[in-house]
């Protein structure tokens, strides 16, 4: 019932995964950064 | 005479007793619906359909040489292809508002380690002798995000959908007993009683629109099989923030979000006939998506613990855990569990954003296992 072959197959998935997400956050919390600097809530009238 | 009760005398009982089971499974998600208030706008409908495909010879699903049933006309319309799950997310992003986010984008960190569950369970699924395709369908019930399992499960054709599905929204509307169980255990009390000052920042109207648009060709080109996903529920955000839309805003949360959902609860429950359903693998699939989901709270828990080794201006770990995408009731558990230990400890906005976050990097989580797995 437990197969070992396909838990070590999964891994490399896990591990490319978790790594693929930070790296995706990573780059929208740069963008949010970037807009941020670019469009500061100041120069427009209308803020949250 | 006899033909009027020809149906009932035909049924055999011997081999059909098991669609019993099936009403009683029904009757439980209409009750868990109506009496506990339990994500009813879903388990409602996918009880009362548990029970209309369970009924004998029922005319709502295609029989041997019968013409096509209503409930698989629907679920080879919408759901085969995709288009229900899509369509819901254009109304969930109507509803989102990413400002608490876009004003304190650090917290999405926790966004992405909250989804360790999805893919600690995808490893354990494995393990367990389920093919790869069906692992990923199910370790996606960590996505804590009905119409990305919906959508995954059926890109992978998985054969467990029916499953997954009442998994998904189970546990979903078990957030409120699931989280405070694995917060208190994986933090102190002296972690949970951290204090976080918040400092809001005005977000221009710009930086609002731009971002879905933004978001959407970053998806796009990094990830391409999740930019479906993305896309659609940016561009609901995008007509929420524009201003100039607001009334197709109004639709897209309520009407088209009511809509979708109504004909998503009852057409699933095709795959709720007990012939798929009635399996072992059910139970452990149930199983699976418990673990998925203490795995992603924990993730989230335990990455703002290790932040905080390095940070000066600690963070209440607890928010970490409102990293999963069950919004907003993981924001209001860490809120409510900030206040019983300390009663002018207020985290909901920092909750809020993380559990925004938890959002969008579901939907990334999704198309990541799309583009790693393939089938």
């Amino acid at each position: 019932m437990f197969n070992v072959d396909a838990l070590l197959k999964s891994l490399p998935i896990m591990g490319l995964g978790m790594l693929g997400i930070f790296i995706v956050i990573g780059l929208i919390m740069l963008i949010i950064w970037i807009l941020g600097k670019a469009f500061p809530a100041k120069k427009d009238k209308q803020d949250n | 005479m006899a033909q009027l009760f020809s149906n009932f005398l035909n049924i055999d009982w011997s081999t059909q007793w098991p669609m019993v089971i099936m009403w009683i499974i029904g009757g439980v998600l209409i009750y868990l619906a109506v009496k506990k208030d339990m994500e009813p706008t879903l388990l409602l409908p996918m009880g009362f359909g548990a029970i209309l495909v369970n009924l004998p010879f029922s005319g709502a699903v295609t029989q041997v040489g019968a013409e096509e049933g209503p409930i698989d006309v629907l679920f080879n319309a919408g759901i085969a292809n995709e288009l229900f799950p899509l369509l819901l997310f254009i109304g969930i992003g109507a509803m989102i508002d990413f400002g608490p986010l876009l004003s304190n984008p650090k917290m999405m960190l926790f966004g992405a380690a909250a989804q360790f569950g999805i893919f600690f369970t995808l490893s354990l699924a494995s393990f367990l002798g389920f093919e790869l395709k069906d692992a990923a369908s199910i370790a996606i019930i960590g996505a804590a995000d009905g119409p990305t399992s919906i959508f995954v499960s059926q890109y992978f054709k998985s054969n467990y959908v029916g499953p997954i599905i009442i998994a998904a929204y189970s546990y979903m509307a078990l957030v409120p007993i699931i989280q405070p169980a694995v917060i208190k255990i994986c933090t102190t009390k002296k972690e949970r009683l951290i204090r976080m000052p918040y400092k809001p920042k005005t977000v221009s109207k710009t930086t609002k629109i731009l971002f879905p648009i933004i978001i959407t060709m970053v998806a796009g080109i990094f990830a391409p099989k999740s930019v479906a996903l993305v896309g659609f529920l940016m561009f609901g955000n995008l007509i929420r923030e524009c201003g100039v839309l607001n009334s197709l805003s109004e639709s897209a949360q309520h009407e088209l979000a009511n809509l979708v959902t109504l004909l998503l609860g009852l057409t699933v429950s095709t795959k709720m006939q007990w012939q798929y359903f009635l399996r072992w693998e059910t139970l452990m699939i149930m199983g699976l998506g418990l673990v998925a989901f203490i795995f992603d709270t924990a993730g989230g828990v335990i990455f703002a613990k290790i932040l905080n080794i390095f940070l000066k201006e600690k963070i209440n770990p607890m928010v970490g855990a409102a990293g999963i995408s069950a919004f907003p009731m993981s924001s209001r558990v860490v809120h409510k569990m900030g206040l019983e230990e300390d009663p002018q400890n207020f985290l909901l906005m920092h909750a809020a954003a993380a559990n925004v976050s938890g959002q969008i990097a579901s939907v990334v989580a999704g198309g990541l296992i799309l583009t790693l797995i393939q089938v």
